[in-house]
């Protein structure tokens, strides 16, 4: 049996058996209630870390079992539960104790917020009777999460459990996903039920109900407008893969002959490798890609929010376009960009209803040789070093030893724009990042997260020598549940995107940018029993990454490479995406 | 700019530090706020004024609060025809030989006397928040001791006039 197969059955049997058989008709509590809750719900995996106020949910727990994975962090916790809710499109589950446990998450679900990611969070609570006490381990977490969550419930009654529990579920995963935190009091979850109506209660959302089918008036205008364009560009973000609407696309883009981009988190929406795909567009995206956006004159924005790091200086974005926005969130239509033909809906159906309408192909034909020419005249570039081994060749060795066929997972920083620049991904829902928040401390436990996931696929997780120190104590996990993750640190020695910006804004001024002094690495994997790999001269590059990539162990590769070396091409702070610096041109 | 807008919300806990933590997060301008039971059982009503710049701005806090989940409706009034009250208490210094001179200036707004003292009184004036701040100007040089105001609340009118003009005070 190959290690990776092993991985859910060591998550699934880590777990005591049942102490005892549950009895018929035995009076249940609040814990015994959001155990089978969550069992009603096809939870597979909670991710969590106990402590007082979860005392009795971790024993309603170790009585009626369900998969636990013992983060070593709460962060470490939330960020694997994200990386498994993004891979699987399931809801990711976590539970913490109050105060403290509780607080630990607020970065995971600020990042789960912002990146649309479907999350049940279970807090505990200080006992109703002390709340609002400053008792002890007591933190406000409903008062702090409420900007940070698509919704949150104190739980004051038992009898309410049953409904929150299923409303929580319904609201992360339906609609726009998001976070739901669920905090609850130490005193409710050993209250027992009274009635049996009150553990069947059902979901009652009158002011929830997220519209998925689009406005049919809205789609002949949108097919009129793509009928008739001359420079069609479509834009696809991380909406795409959240409706799951990859197919659609990819008949849209090609029997429509439309080029396509990509958003950082809509990445693998579309083969990378696909003829008419550009390549990402934003801050980091390709000449091509911007260019396009600059001089198309129909954007048609699939499920991306038109962030600033993708549109740069909204004054001049997409100045000759029309705009086609489908989102299912009506509050990011026309929020940073006017939009001529807004679509509120799911991707898919709205994709749907687009090729239902049977138009006739716009002819694009001059306008994709144009794109063509750009992208041969401006590629990806880096100038190769005599010694030194460059992070993009890292990345590219990677990809070629996997044959894009890994789920890649990415902390935050220069490695991470690399990786979305060289890792082209075959899979949709194989690639794992944090985007809006741009977590630092996020890849390393989201690429547990995705291999409890999908325990067959090899998953990577490329971070960074700073990032990976922020949650590095999860290593724990891999050798304890047989989770073979590759970690790759992609050491540059160096706070690497803040070097760069302090070299390129700061006059280098390298302030708090470097780090010279750093622990083995490899040591630290062998501590955790774990086997290491030190790549220091880039002619062993090869062979040490084909044995540690193809391995079905989890690894560690500590992979030097150059200092100096920045993500290019670049749209500066304040400028426009037609105003990118170091293009490469022939 | 200024606007009304009326939000219907579920009667739950925290629902009003939901509202007003999202005006605050996306940075709206809140004049007042008022929140009440409504004529549904479990459904609160609150009323905004708010000042927004421009039209992009108003369509994004509607959309945003109308994604909340326990709001149920959202409605910007400002261009309807609208009743709206607003009510305010008003402690004036007033010693005996001036109160029948004040009394008779604020005649014409129906204010009345809810409280007195040997050199105070309290008035109670309700109308349109226009209405209370000309009442408000015309005291002070009596001199105000304390003034509490509730801010408006609002809703449309039965019959609604085809184009009706927007309040002045809105502009
Ligand atoms: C939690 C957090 N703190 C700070 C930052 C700011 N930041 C963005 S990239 C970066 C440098 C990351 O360094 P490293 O992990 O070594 O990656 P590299 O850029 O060198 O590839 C920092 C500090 C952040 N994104 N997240
Ligand atoms: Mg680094």
């Amino acid at each position: 049996m190959s290690a990776e197969v092993q991985t859910k059955q060591a998550v699934m049997e880590m777990t005591p058996k049942s102490q005892d058989e549950k009895q018929n008709n035995q009076p249940m509590d609040g814990s015994a209630v959001l155990i089978q809750g969550l069992k009603d719900q096809g939870v597979e995996v909670i991710f969590g870390y106990p402590g007082g106020a979860v005392l009795p949910i971790y024993d309603a727990l170790y009585k009626d079992p369900i998969p636990h994975v013992l983060a070593r962090h709460e962060q470490g916790a939330i960020h694997a539960a994200e990386g498994y809710a993004r891979v699987s499109g399931k809801p990711g589950v976590v539970i913490a104790t109050s105060g403290p446990g509780a607080t630990n998450l607020v970065t995971g679900i600020t990042d789960a917020m912002m990146d649309s990611l479907p999350l049940v969070v279970f807090t505990g609570q200080v006992a109703s009777t002390v709340i609002g006490t400053d008792a002890f381990q007591e933190a406000d977490i409903i008062g702090i999460t409420q900007p940070i969550t698509k919704h949150n419930y104190q739980v004051r009654d038992v009898a309410d459990l049953p409904r929150i529990i299923k409303e929580a579920f319904h609201i992360a995963s339906t609609g726009r996903r998001g976070p739901v935190v669920v905090d609850i009091p130490k005193n409710v979850a050993t209250e027992i039920f009274v009635t049996e109506e009150e553990r069947t209660a059902e979901v009652n959302l009158p002011g929830y109900q997220p519209t998925t089918t689009p406005n049919y008036l809205q789609i002949q205008k949108a097919a009129e407008a793509i009928r008739f364009a001359r420079k069609p560009l479509i834009l696809a973000g991380a909406g795409v893969l959240h409706g799951q609407a990859m197919d659609e696309l990819k008949t849209m883009v090609e029997t429509k002959r439309i080029p396509v981009t990509n958003t950082l988190l809509g990445l693998g929406s579309i083969a990378g490798n696909h003829e008419l795909f550009l390549g990402m567009a934003g801050m980091h995206g390709t000449y091509t890609a911007n260019m396009a956006i600059s001089e198309c004159d129909l954007l048609i924005n699939v499920g991306a929010r038109f962030d600033d790091r993708l549109t740069g200086n909204l004054q001049t974005f997409a100045p000759h376009a029309k705009i086609i926005h489908i989102d299912i969130d009506p509050a990011e239509i026309g929020k940073n960009v006017p939009t001529e033909i807004p679509i509120v809906a799911d991707s898919k159906e709205a994709l749907q209803a687009l090729l239902n309408q049977e138009f006739n192909a716009p002819d694009t034909e001059d306008w994709l040789a144009y794109l063509r020419c750009m992208q041969e005249e401006a590629p990806l570039w880096y100038n190769v070093d005599e010694h030194e081994f460059l992070p993009q060749e890292a990345i590219q060795m990677i990809h070629r030893i996997t044959e894009g066929d890994a789920i890649v997972t990415t902390d935050v920083g220069q490695h991470q724009m690399w990786a979305a620049q060289y890792y082209s991904l075959n899979n949709p829902d194989f690639w794992v990042t944090s985007g809006g928040l741009g977590t630092m401390g996020f890849g390393f436990p989201a690429a547990i997260g995705a291999q409890i996931a999908k325990p067959d696929e090899r998953v990577v997780a490329i971070v960074g020598d700073g990032g990976f120190q922020m949650t590095a104590q999860e290593l724990s996990l891999l050798q304890e549940l047989r989770i073979p993750v590759k970690v790759v640190i992609l050491n540059n020695g160096a706070l690497g995107m803040v070097r760069q910006w302090q070299e390129t804004f700061y006059d280098e001024r390298y302030s708090q940018s470097l780090i010279p002094v750093q622990p083995d690495f490899v040591k630290l994997a062998e501590a955790y029993d774990l086997k290491g790999y030190r790549i220091t001269k880039k002619e062993d590059a090869e062979q040490i990454f084909r044995e540690a990539l193809l391995s079905d162990e989890p690894v560690l590769i500590d992979c030097r490479v150059k200092m100096l070396e920045n993500v290019y091409p670049m749209v500066a702070p304040g400028k426009g995406l037609q105003e990118m610096i170091g293009v490469k041109s022939k | 700019m200024k606007r009304v807008i009326t939000v219907t919300v579920i009667n739950q806990s925290g629902v009003l530090n939901r509202v007003t933590g999202l005006l605050m997060k996306r940075q709206f301008n809140i004049e007042s706020i008022t929140v009440g039971h409504s004529e549904q059982t479990g459904m609160s009503k609150m009323t905004f004024i708010v000042n927004v710049e421009d039209e992009r701005k108003i369509e994004q806090l509607l959309k945003q609060l109308q994604k909340q989940i326990d709001v149920i409706k959202v409605n910007d009034i400002t261009d309807k025809a609208i009743v709206m009250r607003e009510l305010a208490l008003v402690k004036v210094v007033s010693p005996p030989h001036a109160r029948s001179e004040i009394n008779s200036i604020i005649e014409p707004f129906r204010a009345t006397v809810i409280d007195s003292g040997k050199n105070v009184v309290t008035y109670q004036v309700t109308g349109a928040p226009e209405k209370i701040e000309a009442f408000i100007d015309l005291v002070k040089p009596y001199g105000i001791k304390e003034l509490s105001r509730t801010g408006a609340t609002a809703f449309t009118r039965e019959i609604q006039k085809v184009n009706s003009p927007q309040l002045s005070i809105l502009k």
